[in-house]
């Protein structure tokens, strides 16, 4: 019966894509828009004292000018960092404390220049340290089985290490952009926005600006990537709209920079963990006490929790879990891909190698052996944990067998050569509430509505396909529209939940449908459906998991690190198109690669900013950084995890994929590096 | 200051006014409505604003659009007319699924094509080994030549196998 699901599908937005006519935000058409540009903060902590715009107000084309006084009020304020142009505070350097509008980009960007302001400064504090006075614990500790501490004493192996991940930014190709247009008759906002999810903007903005959810539309049909940074209303999209109201009938065009996506549109947190093992002499767990900290700002305190990976993914007696916050004057951290798993498990499988080699066994022998049966967090039962098995199949792909396990003694002419692997896991998320429209359109076609979000992902085309096994038909025969809020409400692209949450509905709507209109529907027939509540059964504990395996060279003359070779073997549950889901692997991993040897914003303490706020100075990989790199998955479906049979794809593969390039630079070279990225300083030898 | 030029884009000729400080990138998409030269960084840095202008592969965000008045620039809105369907590197892009949002996908397309035409010229490489001979179409070659074409996506993999597709099923490679 199910036919489409599986079959390895070209997308079906592909051709839009390829020939550039697909429509991301800035490039819907719109009738003599106009153009805002803002006005940021140059203090990193104060308040504005005086906004002098009468010099960009008198330069032609200048429309209005925003500032805390005259920018239209906000019904609620008490999301701080969306509460913008409604009072003097400044809490981070680059928060929009003003904006121009004109009639061209040009003349509004020139105008803002010419804005004067002045400020009331307090001393400020950008820099995170595991020491910080004010920092505090986010929960209790998590305690899991006997004492941590008793257990680390009379441990027979101990590995007590520190590490630390920089701050990142999800910088994706396409930046963050809003256009506003304030209908004044029908009193209604239309916002279109690159967002994962135009429904939770709605959700967020409508209150804010005093209005009824069904007064604002959010348009979102093609995203240019987000990564997490788009899966919630930022600024630019709150200015945008207070721009509109300013100017009703006029849309208005906010296109954020590129240096402004280093500031107010999310980013991830620095962390500095620190991480102790307890082992028998065979490896065997017997304690992990694993502590961490991440910056939270006055603007907003999203927590990068990286020590929460440890609850679930290895055995052990004992266990504690805790995440410190600590407040700085910085633009509040957000969501970036696998938010807490991607840096907790860079220190947790680093320490495995670790530990690994203090005892003498093999690193994937070592993970076989901690491969608990059950959910070490809950006591819950898995709905599948083949980790055994990608590890097996990963070291098998690799030719992993017979790997000499000594450190800086492989040499390819100046190279030193060497291999290292690491575990990755990520949560099964379900999220509930999204509701789905199946219409019959006749002759056995049917419409498939729902308000997702593709941005990269393939919802296009993965909710195409389960839509047709779901109504019986071949794929061609389903229209799927998503990305407006005008179509039934769904959740976030976010959390590997998308394709988990819309498809499950979808597959509940086709029931609901059949059950209604039976087998043989009439043109026209119509069924609204969706899930309220996630189906796995209690006691269950659902995730995906994979290994990865990297071969890295590094010249000791200069530091360079290569990754000629990197495979990940991943368990997903079942993969709905084999085409997409590779590439969402692929790109995990690339991000992965790139969390280990070349993202970090360098924030300058002085005056509180990111100076690498640019594509040149910010670095992500190119093409000549990635080599022979692939993605493959276990055989397998998981229909207690969804009825589809899947799990999430979308964020594993960055989850590990940095520890095992760092493990490998340890084969390679014997320089263990726990501070990422790994750069040349920190490899070269005399 | 308002400046008069003309621009022929994906065949199609226009006369416009711009504010002489309207780089091309800015022009196409703002005057025109040119949807495929996108804005990465607006800086030379990500390669989204690639078109093909004489021949060339070009950074349209780089100059301003007076200097280029009666130029004529294809996008990869106008790689291919209508009815003989896809330009072949299209064609791979789909089937190896070499892009994940599709952002920097019209510039690696249009960086693509032009790159092959570079080494179809012998023009050498950084990573070119002997530079008395011409350039061949290692993978090499094909990765460091499109590495101003940035892909936060992670496509790389699949963007070297679409290109290669494309050398492999077209003569017609270079536009
Ligand atoms: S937008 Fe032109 S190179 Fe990035
Ligand atoms: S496909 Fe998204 S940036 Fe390349």
């Amino acid at each position: 019966m199910t036919n489409a699901i599986g079959t390895s599908t070209a997308r079906v937005d592909g051709i839009a894509k390829v020939t550039g006519t697909a429509q991301y935000a800035y490039e819907h058409p719109f009738t003599d828009p106009v153009y805002l540009h803002p006005v940021q903060a140059t203090v990193a902590r104060g308040a504005v004292d005086t906004f002098r715009s009468d010099k960009a107000e008198s330069v032609d084309g200048v429309l209005a000018v925003l500032s805390p006084w005259n920018a239209p009020r906000l019904a609620d304020v008490s999301d701080p960092e969306l509460s913008l142009l409604q009072g003097p505070e400044v809490r981070f350097r680059g928060q929009i404390i003003g904006a121009v509008i004109a009639t061209t980009p040009e003349i509004a960007r020139h105008a803002q220049s010419l804005v004067e302001v002045e400020y009331t400064t307090d001393d400020h504090d950008t820099v995170l340290r595991a020491d910080h006075p004010d920092r505090y614990p986010e929960d209790d500790p998590q305690t899991i089985g006997d004492d941590v501490d008793e257990k680390l004493s009379s441990a027979q192996l101990v590995i007590d290490q520190r590490y630390s991940t920089p701050e990142e930014h999800n910088t994706p190709m396409e930046p963050h952009t809003a256009v506003a247009l304030w209908d004044p008759a029908e009193q209604h906002l239309t916002l279109t926005t690159a967002t994962q999810g135009p429904h939770s903007v709605v959700d967020t903005l409508a209150p804010l600006l005093g209005l009824e959810p069904q007064q604002l539309r959010v348009v979102s049909p093609h995203v240019g990537g987000g990564f997490g940074s788009k899966a919630a209303p930022h600024g630019h999209d709150l200015v945008a709209a207070l721009g509109a109201l300013a100017l009703p009938g006029r849309a208005v065009k906010y296109a954020v920079t590129r240096q402004q996506g280093f500031v107010f549109v999310g980013y991830r947190s620095p962390t500095r963990q620190h991480l102790r093992l307890g082992a028998r002499c065979d490896g065997t767990l017997t304690a992990i006490d694993h502590e961490s900290f991440s910056q939270v700002s006055p603007a907003g305190t999203f927590s990068e929790s990286a020590s929460s990976i440890s609850a679930s993914m290895y055995a052990a007696d004992a266990r504690r879990l805790v995440h410190h916050l600590v407040p700085l004057d910085v633009p509040p951290p957000h969501w970036m891909r696998a938010p807490g798993e991607a840096p907790g498990m860079f220190a947790l499988e680093v320490a495995m190698d670790e530990l690994a080699v203090a005892a003498g066994i093999d690193p994937v022998e070592l993970r076989i052996r901690n491969d608990p049966d059950r959910d070490p967090a809950t006591g819950n039962r898995w709905t599948s944990r083949r980790l055994v098995e990608c590890l097996h199949e990963g070291a098998r792909q690799f030719g992993w067998r017979d790997r000499d396990p000594h450190p800086g003694i492989r040499r390819d002419g100046e190279w030193l050569i060497g291999t290292g692997m690491a575990s990755a896991t990520y949560p099964h998320v379900m999220s509930p509430g999204t509701k789905v429209t199946i219409r019959h359109d006749g002759g056995g076609r049917y419409t498939v509505r729902t308000g997702a979000a593709d941005i990269g992902t393939g919802a296009w085309t993965t909710l195409t396909l389960i839509s047709a096994d779901a109504l019986r038909v071949s794929r061609e025969r389903v229209t799927m529209e998503i990305g407006d809020s005008s179509l039934p409400t769904a959740t976030v692209a976010g959390g590997s939940s998308g394709t988990t949450s819309w498809g499950s509905a979808i597959v509940a709507t086709a029931e609901a449908f059949r059950r209604q209109h039976g087998d043989d529907p009439e043109a026209g027939a119509q069924t609204t459906g969706g899930v309220s509540e996630d189906p796995l059964a209690e006691g269950y504990t659902a995730a995906s998991f994979g290994a990865h395996f990297v071969e890295v060279r590094v010249h000791p003359g200069t530091g360079e690190v290569r990754v000629p070779r990197m495979r990940g073997v991943f368990s997903i549950g079942r993969v709905i198109n084999p085409r997409t889901v590779r590439s969402q692997l692929l790109g995990g991993m690339v991000m992965g690669l790139s969390m280990a040897l070349h993202e970090k914003s360098v924030r300058d303490p002085r005056f509180g900013h990111v100076v690498t706020q640019d594509l040149a100075t910010y670095h992500v990989p190119v093409n000549a950084d990635i080599e022979d790199m692939d993605a493959s998955w276990l055989d397998e479906t998981d229909e207690l995890a969804t009825p589809m049979g899947s799990r999430g794809a979308g964020e594993i593969g960055i989850v590990g994929s940095a520890a095992a390039i760092a493990n490998a630079v340890y084969h390679a070279t014997g320089t263990r590096v726990r501070d990422l990225p790994i750069t040349p300083p920190a490899l070269v030898r005399d | 200051m308002e400046s008069r030029l003309a621009l022929t884009v994906d065949g199609e000729e226009h006369t416009i006014e711009v504010d002489t400080r309207t780089t091309l990138l800015d022009a196409l998409r703002d005057r025109i409505g040119a949807t495929a030269p996108k804005k990465g960084c607006d800086h030379g840095q990500c390669g989204s604003c690639t078109v093909i202008e004489d021949g060339r592969r070009v950074t349209t965000c780089l100059s301003l659009a007076v200097a280029h008045d009666g130029a004529s620039i294809v996008t990869a809105s106008g790689l291919s007319d209508g009815d003989l369907g896809l330009h072949p590197m299209q064609q791979a892009f789909i089937e190896q699924d070499a892009f994940q949002c599709g952002y920097c996908t019209p510039g690696q397309i249009c960086s693509a094509i032009g790159m092959l035409a570079e080494i179809a010229d012998g023009s050498p490489s950084f990573v070119t080994e002997d530079l008395a001979d011409p350039p061949t179409l290692t993978d090499a070659e094909i990765r460091e030549r499109l590495s101003g074409n940035l892909c936060r996506c992670g496509a790389y993999v699949n963007i070297l196998a679409a290109v290669r597709q494309a050398t492999q099923h077209s003569d017609k490679g270079a536009a």
